[in-house]
This record gives C-alpha cells, structure tokens and sequence, in this order.
C-alpha cells in the first residue's frame, strides 16, 4: 500500500498546484444536497447550512451554538411575557431594499405557511404573536413565559417584503427571490450539481475571504474523499471516520474537528408488558426485562463505549454519559459514562430473574448517523457476550423512523431496543429532554420522540418548570437535575457517544469546526 | 458438471459421429485451455461455497464469535484468541476468509436459485407458447418481449424498492427480472423442432401432449438453455452485487460477495483495500469463469461457428 | 400499418396504467415518508399537517384516482422534497443523463468496432486473444466495480480526470451539454466509459462475429478474386454489412443504458435522473418513483416501437403485423 500513498501525495499536490491559480474562487463538497434555495421550504440541516450563506437571522449561532447579534442587536425579555428585539439599521438586501421590521414581520408569517413543505418552521413560531413597534423595534408575545425566544429566533431565516414574501419555492430556486442579506448573493443553483455564489461586498458582518464559492453535494464518503485528493474541490464536510487517519498523516490536507451536539443512544421499550422483539433463550415469551431500571443499566454496563469508539469510529466520538456534551447550557457535572463492567452485567441480569439471559433484537438506521449499522453490530456482539443473545436488523432510513415512531398497532413504536441519535438543534439540554425523556405527550408536542415511553411524574415536572423559567441559571439547575434523574437514577436512555465532526481542507485552508454540523463558506479562512 | 451429462440427449439424436457424443462433446470442450482452467476454477468455487462452514475457521454470522475489537486487521494479523486472519478483518471485526466463503455461499445461492427458478417459469412459459401457437402465443410472447424491454436492473431495483431487503425478495427480483429470457429461448427454439418430422410422427402416433412436449421437444432444446443458464447465472450473481451496492439488496449482518465489496468501498480511500479487494477478486474470478465456461458451451453446442 | 400501430399504442396505454397501478398501491406499503421530513422534534400537529398537505390522510385509492386525473393532464405530482413538479424534476436532469448515455454509446462504437474487426480478421493473433479476454472482462465485471476502480485509478492515484460532478456546461438549443468544453469533456470520461464498458464489449463481440461469417461469403472472396486491397474490402464491403446489426442492437440497447446509469451516476455524482431517482428511493419520494418510471415506460416502448418502425422500412421482408400462427 505504500505505492498507493505515494500516489496519493502526488495526486494532490499536482491538485494543489492547480488549485492556487485560483484562490480567490473556492469550491466545497457537501456530504447533503440541498432540496431547495427557498429558505422556508424545509426545516433541515442541509437547508439551513445553505439558507445560512444567502440569508441571515434575527440571531445567529456561533461556531459552539452560542447565541450572537444578527439582524437583531439586542435582545430580551421586558416582562413575562414579551420580548423586545432591536433591529439592525442600514442592512439593504441583495435587491436593493432596505431592512426593517416589516420585513421580519412579513417572513414569520410566510415560514410557517410555506405549500407543499415537508417540514416547516411553525415549531418554532408558535404561540408566538410579533408586534412591529416601529421600524426597528419588534414585541413577541407570548401566552406564557418562554426562556427559548432567543433560541428560535436564530432559526428563522429573513427574507425581503419586496422580492421574497411574496414568492414562491421555485422562484428561490430559480434565484428570482433569493435575496437576502447574508454575506454571500445567488448566482446559479443546479439541483443535484452545484450551488455557485459570490460575495457580498455590502455585507454588515465579517466579509467572507473568497469573491465566490461553488457548493457542490458529493454524497459518497470515499468519492468526496477522492474528490478532495484530487483537487476537484478545496474542502469537504463529514470526512469518513474510516479516512481521517491517512488523512491527517497527509502534510497536503489539513483537518479541522470539533465534537458535536449529536448523542448517540439507546431506546429500549418501557411500556410493553411483553415486548415484541424480546423473547427468552429458548424462544418463549418473558416478560418484558427492559421495563426493569436494572437491567437497562446492567446493559449499559456491557457495552464497551471505548471500544466503540475506538474501534467503530476510529476515535471520531466521545464516550458520552448523558444527552450533550460537556459545556453546553444545562448539561450535568456529575453524570459519567457508565463503566464497562460485563461480569457484573451478568450478574446484575441474573439477579433481576434471568439467570440464562434473554434474547433481544436491536434495530438501527444504517443510512442516517455516522457507521450507525456498524455501532449496531458491535451493541450486539457486546450483549451477545454477557448472555443477551442480540440479533441485528438495520434498514433504510425511510422505513426505519416511521416503524420505529409508530410502526405497532395503536401507533406505537414498533422495536424494543433501537438506536438513534439526537442532535440538540438549540444548543441546550431542554431540547432533548423534552423529545425523548418527556412522557409521551402527543397533544402538548412532548415526548415526540420518545420511542421507549419512558414516563416519570418528577422528571415531567422538573423539565416543564425548565421550560418556564426565563432565569438562565436556575433554568439550568433544572435542566441538569432532569439529566441526572433520566439517565443516573432511570436509565430512561443509555447515551453511547457524542460525534466528532470533520472538515478536511486543501493546505492552506482552516475551518472552524462547529458544533451544529454547519458547513459555512464564511468560516473557511486561507491562513496565507 | 451436470450440464455436460444434460447434453447427452442432443448429441444423441443429431449424433452422425462413431465416437460417442459425450466424448466428442467433452473432448471439443476441453480443447481450449481457457475454459478447461475456468471450469476447474468454477468447480473449486461451488465446492468452496458448498463446504464454506467447513472451510472457514470462523462463522461470521454467529456475533459471539465475532469481535469488533479485532475490526479493520490487516491480512496476517492475530485476533484476540491468537487465530491468524489469512485476508484481515472487515469493519465489524468479521474474519474476511471466512466472510468471502460465506459470502460466496449467499451470491452462488442467489444466483443458482433464481436461475433455476426462472428458468422453469421461462420454460414453462416458452413450451407453452411455442406448442399451442395462436393466440397463447401471442399474448405471451407479447407480454416477453414487453419485459425484455425493460433493462433487468431497473426492474429488479423497482421490485425491491417495493418488496423491501431480504434475501427472498432478490429471488424473487431476479427470477422476475430473467425468466424472459429463457421463455424467449425455449419458445425459439422448441418452434425449430415443433416443426421437425419426428414431432409430426409422434402427434400422428397419438402421444400425449405432455410426453411430446417433455420427451421430445423439451431435451432438443437444452443445448440453446445451457449457454443461457450460464450466462444468466453469471449475470445474476452481478445483478444482485450492484443491486446490494445499491442499498436495496442484502441485509447487512449475512453479507454476500456484493455487499462485503460495497461495505469495503468506503475503506478504499483510506489504504484498507483488503476489505473489499478480495472479495471483489472472489466476485470477479466467479463471474468470470462461469463467463469462460459459457463462451465455450456457447461454440461447442453452436454448429455455426464450428470452424 | 396504421392498425398496427394504433393496435401497440392500445396495448403500451394499458401497461403503462398497469404499471402505474402497481407501483403506486406498491410503494405505498412501503414506509412512512412523513417521518423521513418531519424534523423529530416536530408536535403531532405539526407532523399531521404535513400528512394532510401530501393526502397520505386519504385512502390510498382515492391519492391514486387524484394521481390518474393529475396524469391525464400532464401533472405527475409534486415531489415531496423538492416541493416541485416531478415531471419538471425528471426532464431538467434527464439532458444530463442522455449526454452521458450518448457519449457511453460514442465510446462503444469507437472502441468495440475497429477492435472487434481486427478480433474478426485476425481470430487467432495473440492481441486479438487479448481483446476477447478483455471483452469478457468487460461482461463480467459490475459495473460498479469498476467504476470504483476507475476512481481510484483515474481520479486518485494519477490524478489526470475529476471523480465527481458535471463540470462546465454550455447551453445549445436551451439544452445544456458538457461535452463541448474541455473542463466538461474531462468530467464525462470516465462515467461515459464506466457506463459503455459493457456494450464496448457488445459490439466487439458482434463485430468479431459478423466478421467472422462475413469473410467466407461469397461477395467478400469475390472481391478478394477481383484484386481489391484489404483495407478497401474491410473499409466498404465488410464494414457496411456488419454495421447494420451492430447498429440495431446498439439502438436497443439504448435504453439499458439509461438504466445503467442509475448506478453510474451514484458512483460519479452525476447530476442526471438516474441519481434523482436513487435518492427518490432513498428518501422515499414517492411521486419522483412514479413519475420517473412511467417516464421511463413511455420511452422505451417509443423506443422499441421506431426501432420496429424503421426495421420494417429498412427491410421489406418484415411485415409489421401481430403475429398469428
């Protein structure tokens, strides 16, 4: 293989001889593709990464998630019940007009109520009333005390009340309204291909480095990796874990990496008396062993994190013990990820009735998080050695979250022990806890993802008061107590490791790595 | 070698030569060393895929056996219990030995089953359109020619979009997607003889439908259905390794030769070429040499082209 | 012949209703695509407002009589990840794939023909053993195979062709094409060449074959008899009569191509219909699923019905006619 490595060094710096010549131009490969430029189309990461280039929001997120002026400069509650937001003034979009509050009045109305969209942003802005004060000043209300306002604020992209809110998708796609105010202007957008853009000089923040950028998807790991090597492009985003080590050791190729809000857990069924995946060694029906707190710790115990991540992501992710990694808002100091212990494990089942063991099958996505049908396979290989006899099934996403969220009778979730991964799109803990630890709520929208039914009176309480309290400390007081009850004392979840994040740039180039998974042409900076 | 033994009858009935037909059959086979190298390749590959629980020192299905401590090894390399991987380990700690021998069991199967069973829907359908003629014929063969339209692949990968993973489903995918091929074939030529003499005497005698069609017609077709069985096989066993690559073949724990190159496909960058080299060497030296031994069948049993 | 004709447009209107019919109540077994778009932390109301927005609350009958009176006036459905009409979706990438599959059809005449010709005159050379090596190579390796290799050759170790992408296009007649700059012609080398490995080895196959029957008949040893140099009676008696298969089943296999490059575009990340349509399947967009495969039904019973067309024009002994024995 060292003729291989040869070959490659050479491939890529004939690459980057060619691609010096044009330095002022840069050209990205993206793991997703865009599925549309209208930036109230479709409330997905993808979109948001690409919406993020042409519009800008009220708020913006940093590269951690931490809340920064936008086009708004400041921000706050005046009473319980409203905030009061400060425009930017002297913001002109790329068509010319100029920014006020009519503008973000006019773009919270059209982003919930956009046809034929997928998934839209009505999340985020319900309940919530918007009252233009004057040119720039905003009021919203809302019917009870919010501490998130901020938070979705930032994810509400802003478009013109002269060119945009009056639009339709294809006139964002076809560029005749994607005007916004961010720091780079449309130019041609050929679905599937590319995305190509370029500068705006007139931008209020930080001006990007490069007078333009082409964005194109390159979905296949290894054929980005090729890409980048071969100098057809001059970053890409999701480096495969499988690739990063030759990678790194390449003095041609530098690498950025950052962990990210993504956790990497376990469901397991607690709400069946009998689960439908769960059977004992010989094939009989048991009663459920995942309704008892014991033996889901027991198994947490059996799975060796550190050799998941060694072996599995090639040290892309961190041993994780709860629902975000340490720094972000509202997370616990206490909880640890559980220690391997597989004797104890066993002992552990057998004392809870189950002195032979049981079997189980696992279910997992194998398109959707990084190596997810590998992690799957190697759950199973470590339950199988403590006596939890564990089958593997993993499909498509597309079949795989329907079944899991209410694949069963009566809309239920289908498997009994699957993995998922959750990524806290705010930046903070009450994100997770109200989707996956919250009793499952479908009319108050908590819960939503709660595919085990996981259900506990105090936690609830604790995470609703959470989400009233506009105090950031007492908030998160709460927000990490909730943590520690859910997975120290409940084991509603088992976390099996957080995702580090890789961007991998031709010499010359730095990225810095963000926590939301963001690929931003704004952040690439040549370092010569 | 059963198909050689098949042949018998043809040569039997067209037979002018002193020699026995098996032999001047054989013997014109053998002439070529190619084939002859191809067909004792092939022969260790099915008897590989036959004795693959034997063979292989490890079952890669069995997940106590297998550890994702001992993943992405290279060739040489001892596992925890001190075995020796003679290919290396793949990405979930697989022993590639014995996953490619495995795999070759599942891709061999794939293969040889919807072969066979579209060749008996195909035969069935053919004989039945070349015997009664009409308008039987008609719709059948319209209906044959409709589905030889449509490229394999695309109708396969539809199939299962619908039918979901599973190793019945590529069966089932694949019979779907070949059968018309050995209709077309069978109907072509059971026509030729339907209309040859022997035929005629024996419908004058007053044999039944079903032993004229299966004593008579059926044998003198087989030389045309063996290279097609071939062919087809070898195309199937393709099929279903693009079909895995394209995500809508295989499941992923019982991995065939396709899904173990695919699943190695994202290691290729990172200089672990092991993990799908060998059984893209396994996959091609298959396909190959049932390719090989096809061609010959093909100018053996084709009297045009007897030089 | 205008019978004839009506008669087949009859019979392709009924399997492509046939076709729909089974796709549609098919797919719709399959998954939930709800859950492929909502975002997971989306509210019931939320996610049920994007099922009554996309009619998967109607039985599924009633989507597919909605579906067939859309049909009939030219409306496929609208994507449900795009948001646009699927039609729109399909024929904007289908120049993409179409320049790839003429280019693969280019490669394959170019290629197989002079090799299978020499392969034909010279049967037992020790390069024309090569070529027909070569030509089984050709049929036995997947293409997906090789096109990873290719990858790896080309793209990587070498570094001399891009892996991915469509590169720079001109617009001709509101179509833009790729093979007319050399940043393009450089980006559609390898898939085009990915894509017609296997009929290059059709067509040297044929081309071998026809010139090995070819050469014994009569018209050929007469031009032998009457002095005409090697290269004359290849270059215009040989050739012309081989041409003729050659080029029918090149036209047929036409549409085989399209489908293959389903598997060439993923590799290549080449924007054409084949990549929209694996990732419809992905992503389970069902109207791209329906509309791409009534598309693709459309075309190649047109296919089919000009190459019988012209079979008949181009030889009168065929008679276009159902056939009744």
């Amino acid at each position: 293989m060292k003729s291989l490595k040869i070959a490659l060094t050479t491939g890529v710096a004939l690459a980057a001889l060619t691609s010096f010549a044009a330095a002022q131009e840069l050209t990205i490969g993206l793991s997703s593709e865009v599925t549309s430029m209208d930036p109230h189309f479709h409330n997905l990461t993808p979109n948001n990464q690409v919406a993020d280039h042409v519009f800008d929001s009220l708020i913006g997120q940093d590269e951690k998630q931490r809340l920064v002026p936008g086009l708004a400069v400041e921000w706050g509650p005046i009473d319980d019940l409203t905030w009061e937001i400060k425009l930017r003034e002297g913001v002109t979009f790329h068509d010319g007009s100029t920014f006020n509050a009519d503008d973000v009045i006019c773009s919270f109305e059209r982003a919930p109520n956009v046809p034929n969209s997928p998934s839209g942003y009505g999340t985020y802005l319900a309940g919530k009333t918007f009252e233009k004060i004057d040119d720039f000043t905003i009021h919203a209300k809302t019917p009870e005390p919010y501490p998130l306002m901020a938070n979705d604020l930032s994810t509400v992209s802003i478009i013109s009340d002269e060119t945009g809110c009056g639009a339709t998708t294809e006139d964002f796609n076809s560029g005749a309204a994607t005007h916004g105010t961010g720091p780079w202007k449309f130019v041609e957008y050929v679905p599937g291909d590319r995305i190509v853009l370029e500068r705006n000089d007139g931008y209020f923040g930080e001006k990007p480095e490069f007078a333009k950028v082409t964005l194109k998807p390159i979905k296949s790991g290894p054929a980005r990796v090729a890409a980048l090597l071969a100098g057809d492009v001059d970053m890409i985003n999701s480096v495969p874990t499988t690739d990063l080590a030759t990678l790194k050791e390449n003095s041609d190729i530098e690498i950025s990496e950052g962990v990210s809000n993504r956790v990497i857990y376990l469901h397991m069924d607690q709400f069946r008396d009998a689960s439908p995946f769960v059977s004992g060694k010989d094939g009989s029906d048991i009663p459920n062993p995942l309704m008892n707190a014991d033996v889901r710790k027991a198994i947490s115990m059996a799975i060796n994190r550190d050799a998941i991540v060694e072996r599995v992501m090639e040290g892309q992710a961190i041993p994780a013990g709860q629902l975000l990694p340490d720094g972000f808002f509202g997370v616990s100091d206490s909880l640890q990820p559980e220690a391997f212990d597989p004797e104890k494990a066993k002992d552990i089942i057998a004392e809870a009735g189950f002195p032979e063991g049981f079997k189980l099958r696992i279910h997992g996505p194998n398109d959707r998080y990084i190596n997810d049908a590998k992690i799957v396979e190697a759950v199973a290989q470590m339950l199988t050695r403590i006596g939890v006899e564990t089958d593997v099934e993993t499909m498509p996403r597309s079949t795989y979250f329907g079944r899991a969220s209410r694949g069963a009778e009566g809309d239920l979730p289908e498997f009994s022990f699957i993995l998922v991964g959750w990524g806290a799109g705010s930046g903070e803990a009450s994100s997770p806890l109200r989707s996956l630890i919250h009793t499952f709520d479908k009319d108050a929208g908590f819960g939503a993802s709660n595919r085990g039914r996981h259900s506990d009176a105090e936690i609830d309480g604790i995470i609703e008061e959470a989400l009233r309290t506009v105090d950031d400390e007492k908030r998160a007081a709460l927000l990490a107590q909730a943590t520690e009850l859910a997975i120290g004392r409940n084991q509603a979840i088992i976390p099996l490791h957080y995702q580090v994040n890789a961007w991998a740039a031709r010499k010359g180039l730095t990225y810095k790595a963000r926590t939301d998974e963001y690929t931003l042409a704004q952040g690439v900076t040549s370092s010569n | 070698m059963t198909a050689i033994s098949e042949n018998h009858p043809i040569e039997a009935t067209g037979g002018e030569r002193v020699d026995t037909p098996f032999r001047r059959f054989a013997a014109e086979f053998f002439e070529s060393k190619v084939a002859t190298g191809a067909l004792i390749l092939l022969v260790v590959i099915v008897l590989a895929a036959l004795f693959a629980p034997l063979l292989s020192p490890q079952n890669p299905y069995d997940l106590a056996q297998v550890s994702i401590l001992d993943s992405r090894l290279p060739p040489g390399e001892k596992s925890m219990d001190g075995y020796t991987f003679l290919l290396g380990t793949d990405g979930a700690g697989r022993d590639l030995y014995s996953a490619i021998l495995h795999g070759l069991r599942i891709s061999l199967s794939v293969g040889v089953m919807s072969g066979i069973i579209a060749l008996l829907v195909g035969m069935a359908v053919g004989l039945a359109a070349a015997y009664w003629g009409g308008r039987v014929e008609t719709v059948i063969m319209r209906i044959v020619d409709l589905q030889l339209s449509f490229p394999a692949v695309l109708v396969a990968l539809i199939l299962l979009t619908l039918l979901g993973k599973g190793i019945e489903n590529i069966i089932l995918a694949l019979v779907v997607a070949q059968w018309a091929y050995y209709a077309r074939t069978v109907r072509g030529s059971a026509l030729v003889e339907r209309r040859k003499e022997y035929v005629e005497a024996a419908t004058c005698l007053g044999l039944s439908h079903n032993r004229i069609v299966f004593r008579h017609i059926l044998p003198n077709c087989l030389a045309p259905l063996i290279v097609v069985v071939t062919v087809q096989t070898a195309h199937a066993i393709a099929l279903e390794a693009t079909l895995s690559f394209l995500g809508v073949g295989l499941p992923q724990t019982e991995p065939s030769l396709g899904l173990l190159i695919s699943n190695g496909f994202e290691y290729m960058m990172s200089g672990r070429y092991w993990i799908s080299f060998f059984p893209g060497i396994a996959l091609l030296l298959t396909i190959v040499s049932i390719n090989l031994v096809g061609d010959q069948l093909r100018d053996v049993l084709n009297p045009r082209l007897k030089r | 012949m205008t019978v004839y004709i009506i008669r087949r447009l009859m019979q392709s209107a009924v399997v492509v209703f046939l076709m729909s019919v089974i796709v549609f109540f098919g797919l719709h077994v399959v998954g939930d695509p709800v859950y492929m778009f909502a975002s997971p932390d989306a509210p019931q109301e939320e996610i049920e407002k994007v099922i009554r927005q996309f009619g998967l609350d109607r039985p599924v009958y009633e989507q597919y009589w909605l579906f067939l009176k859309g049909a009939l006036s030219g409306d496929l459905g609208r994507s449900y990840v795009f948001g646009e009409p699927a039609l729109k979706l399909i024929t904007q990438r289908m120049p993409a794939t179409l320049e790839l599959a003429f280019v693969a059809l280019f490669l394959a005449v170019v290629l197989g023909i002079p090799l299978g010709l020499y392969a034909g005159l010279k049967p037992h050379s020790s390069v024309s053993r090569t070529i027909m090596a070569g030509s089984i190579l050709g049929f036995s390796l997947p293409t997906f195979w090789v096109g990873i290799m290719l990858i790896m050759v080309f793209a990587v170790m070498l570094g001399w062709l891009p892996s991915t992408g469509r590169g720079d296009t001109v617009t001709i007649l509101g179509i833009e094409v790729s093979f007319l700059t050399l940043d393009g012609l450089s980006h559609i080398f390898l898939p085009a060449f990915n894509l017609a490995l296997l009929k290059i080895s059709l067509v040297i196959r044929l081309t071998r074959a026809g010139t090995r029957e070819a050469i014994h008949q009569d018209y050929i040893k007469f031009a032998r008899a009457k002095g005409l140099s090697t290269s004359r009676i290849v270059g215009l008696h040989l050739l012309k009569n081989i041409l003729i298969p050659v080029v029918t089943v090149l036209g047929l296999e036409f549409g085989s191509l399209i489908a293959f490059s389903v598997v060439t575009e993923t590799i290549f990340a080449w924007p054409g219909m084949g990549k929209l349509l694996i990732e419809a399947i992905q992503t389970l967009d069902r109207p791209i699923i329906v509309a791409y495969l009534m598309m693709i039904v459309v075309v190649f019973i047109v296919i089919n019905l000009v190459v019988d067309i012209l079979y008949s024009v181009l030889d009168p002994r065929v008679r276009l006619r159902d056939q009744t024995v």
